[in-house]
């Protein structure tokens, strides 16, 4: 009689059998003691009480509706991945030290000490489950947003080195060399030259006084260099005073999805000082949705004052563009659907500005079934995408966003984040899907009408 | 002093005090925290109004999510209006309140009032059910959940019982009812009960920050 290895329980929701994986790796950065990493990991969790986090941790009512709404747990029905618990070490903690019964938990021992292993479970939670979506916060019946306590939670869990390593790597990699692939400002103009040859258009670079800074993020400077091209054709045809710059081009910002606040603001403060330095009065930001976060709602606070120039993202600004007529399009002929990126939409505002740009387009636009603003989101935001081993996660989380696609019945599918275009096609490969993810600024500067003018 | 003036007097009078004072520590501990300023150019205005409305509007389901939160959600709406009516409609109560209030209010009927009541503990006890074998709601709960559902079900049970008798005298139900409303008010202030008032802190705070976005709220 054989004996079944019982160690790894069987997948029954695997699509061929297969046994679930062994347990997770938990990564370590740095040589230090577990006891340092405990002191870090609740030093710089304390640092993000204020009154804002303070009312959300102590106002939960473990109601476990954000349960349902996370695609995490809906596609897996595993507890843990219900939002509120990915943060309960953060919230363990502001109980235990900050919150106004801080005396009697400890007191009493009502709250136990967070330990190495409860940080090293949790890592799991905080990154390869989260993409920072916000799907949770509004179903929260209190109004808590669960999305941005677990932003705050990873400031913890990188200073105490307990983040994955992928993750900590692009993110080093980034802090060292002003770009997570370690795009130097050389390898960006190489690039730039190439695209402008390639697509016969004029691409400015390095000028002095400009109006417009645009910049670009590493995604689609290495992997879709076309939307170079498509940016500088959209710029020019507005007729701006334009200009990519080497010494501020690089929008993504891996220090926001790490947990490193530091290297968050190193990131931001490059683009602030090179729009500074040429007078801009508008940045635009690429089709990249958590550069959208990072400058347009925290650059500023970053910077520590109001910004002396405007932010828009590239969809607001060809909705703008459109809606003035500084830029014409043609109108296509067939149907469209639109993935909101979470960060651009649900939590950054700008979620009506991708749709007058199709409006413009003239296509028959299909809405996802709860599309804009409880859009699904991709599940590769939030840094997840960049974790290898959340992989099989992520796919089975996928299924949720080709489900709301598949029903529009649409031609093609567009949207505006290079990182959830990314996260589209390695789904797509891994399910052999059908839907290619276009992008939206590439359909409009291919789209373009001769200025007559 | 019997058991019925030690609940009227001296019991509720301090629950009363923790009641008050718990409550202020715990939103002026809130409060005082450093609060960083938000520099980002709004979208909109955002401030009071905003919050004010997303207080209200949170207390409604958004479309996508009414199909998987509707079961919970109707028990909710069932024990607090339930709550409301028992606590601020019953002509007893409105008349111990006028007693230190000095003005009164209509009330409703008796029969309509045992009835709210008696809803609101069945929808206590499903909602109790649910946590005790959903999931999610076994790995998230703590004492907090379990102690606060207690605390709300006891003086909601003993009120009912008052007019049903049971065997014992009026005065000794009305004590113990007495007692365990102090138990709540003792209560209240320090568990998740502390919603009652940080609703208002919490939707209004991410109405504040979402709204001058142009955000979802």
């Amino acid at each position: 009689m054989t004996t079944v290895d019982g160690r790894h329980e069987i997948d029954r929701e695997a699509e061929r059998l297969a046994y679930k994986p062994p347990e997770i790796r938990h990564d370590k950065q740095g040589d230090m003691p577990d006891e340092e990493r405990i002191n870090q990991a609740m030093h710089h969790f304390v640092k993000n009480f204020n009154t804002q986090t303070a009312s959300y941790l102590d106002g939960c009512l473990h109601c476990g509706m954000c349960a349902d709404a996370c695609h995490f747990h809906v596609r897996t029905d595993d507890p843990r991945y219900t939002p509120i618990w990915k943060i309960e070490l953060f919230k363990r903690t502001y109980k235990r030290q900050v919150g106004p019964f801080a005396f009697f938990y400890r007191l009493f021992g009502l709250k136990r000490h967070v330990t190495i292993k409860d940080l090293e479970e949790w890592q799991h939670l905080l990154y390869d489950s989260c993409t920072v979506c916000g799907r949770c916060s509004l179903v929260c019946p209190m109004g808590i947003d669960i999305a941005g306590l677990v932003s705050m939670a990873r400031h913890g869990m990188f200073k105490a080195g307990l983040i994955p390593h992928e993750l900590h790597e692009v993110a080093k990699t980034s802090a060292e060399t002003g770009s997570p692939l370690g795009i130097s400002p050389d390898k960006f103009e190489e690039r730039v030259e190439w695209m402008a040859d390639e697509h016969d258009v004029e691409i400015p670079m390095d000028v002095e006084k400009a109006d417009v800074l645009a910049v670009m993020s590493s995604i689609e400077i290495n992997k879709y260099p076309q939307s170079i091209a498509a940016t500088a054709k959209i710029l020019n045809a507005s007729g701006e005073t334009w200009t990519f710059r080497k010494d501020g081009f690089e929008a993504t910002n891996f220090g926001m999805l790490s947990g490193n606040p530091d290297w968050q603001k190193a990131a931001s403060m490059q683009l602030i000082n090179a729009a500074i330095k040429i007078g801009a009065k508008t940045l635009v930001l690429p089709e990249c949705g958590h550069a959208y976060m990072a400058l347009r709602w925290m650059g500023a606070n970053m910077y520590g004052k109001p910004l002396p120039f405007k932010v828009m993202h590239i969809s607001e600004y060809m909705a703008d563009a459109l809606n003035t007529g500084k830029i014409k399009v043609k109108k296509l002929n067939k149907s469209v659907t639109y993935h909101d990126p979470c960060q651009v939409s649900r939590r950054g505002g700008a979620t009506q500005a991708a749709r007058d740009v199709i409006k413009h387009l003239g296509v028959d636009f299909r809405e996802m079934e709860y599309g804009g603003d409880y859009n699904w989101c991709c599940g590769g935001g939030g840094g997840v995408v960049t974790i290898k081993r959340a992989d099989p996660l992520r796919h089975r989380v996928f299924k949720l966003k080709m489900d709301q696609v598949e029903k529009t019945e649409a031609d093609e599918v567009l949207s505006s984040c290079a990182n959830c275009r990314q996260s589209f096609d390695d789904s797509q490969a891994h399910f052999n899907w059908d839907y290619t993810m276009g992008s939206l600024m590439e359909t409009v500067a291919e789209n373009l009408e001769e200025r007559t003018s | 002093m019997d058991l019925l003036e030690f609940a009227k007097g001296p019991a509720l009078q301090v629950a009363a005090y923790i009641l008050v004072a718990g409550s202020i520590w715990r939103i002026v501990g809130i409060l005082l925290l450093k609060e960083k300023p938000d520099y980002s150019e709004p979208r909109q205005s955002g401030g009071l109004l905003a919050a004010l409305k997303v207080i209200y509007t949170r207390s409604f389901t958004a479309s996508p999510f009414k199909a998987a939160t509707m079961y919970p959600k109707m028990l909710a709406y069932v024990m607090h209006l339930g709550l409301f009516a028992v606590v601020l409609l019953f002509v007893p109560h409105i008349m111990f309140f006028e007693g230190f209030l000095g003005f009164e209010w209509p009330g409703l009927p008796n029969s309509v009032i045992f009835f709210l009541g008696v809803a609101a503990v069945v929808a206590g006890i499903a909602l109790l059910v649910r946590r005790l074998t959903n999931p999610v709601l076994r790995l998230i709960s703590n004492f907090d959940d379990y102690f606060s559902w207690f605390a709300t079900l006891f003086p909601l049970v003993t009120g009912l019982l008052i007019p049903v008798r049971i065997g014992f005298h009026y005065e000794t139900l009305l004590a113990i009812h007495i007692l365990s409303v102090a138990l709540l008010m003792i209560w209240l202030p320090f568990g998740k009960l502390g919603h009652t008032f940080l609703v208002f802190i919490t939707r209004g705070t991410t109405g504040m920050v979402f709204e001058r976005r142009g955000a979802k709220t």
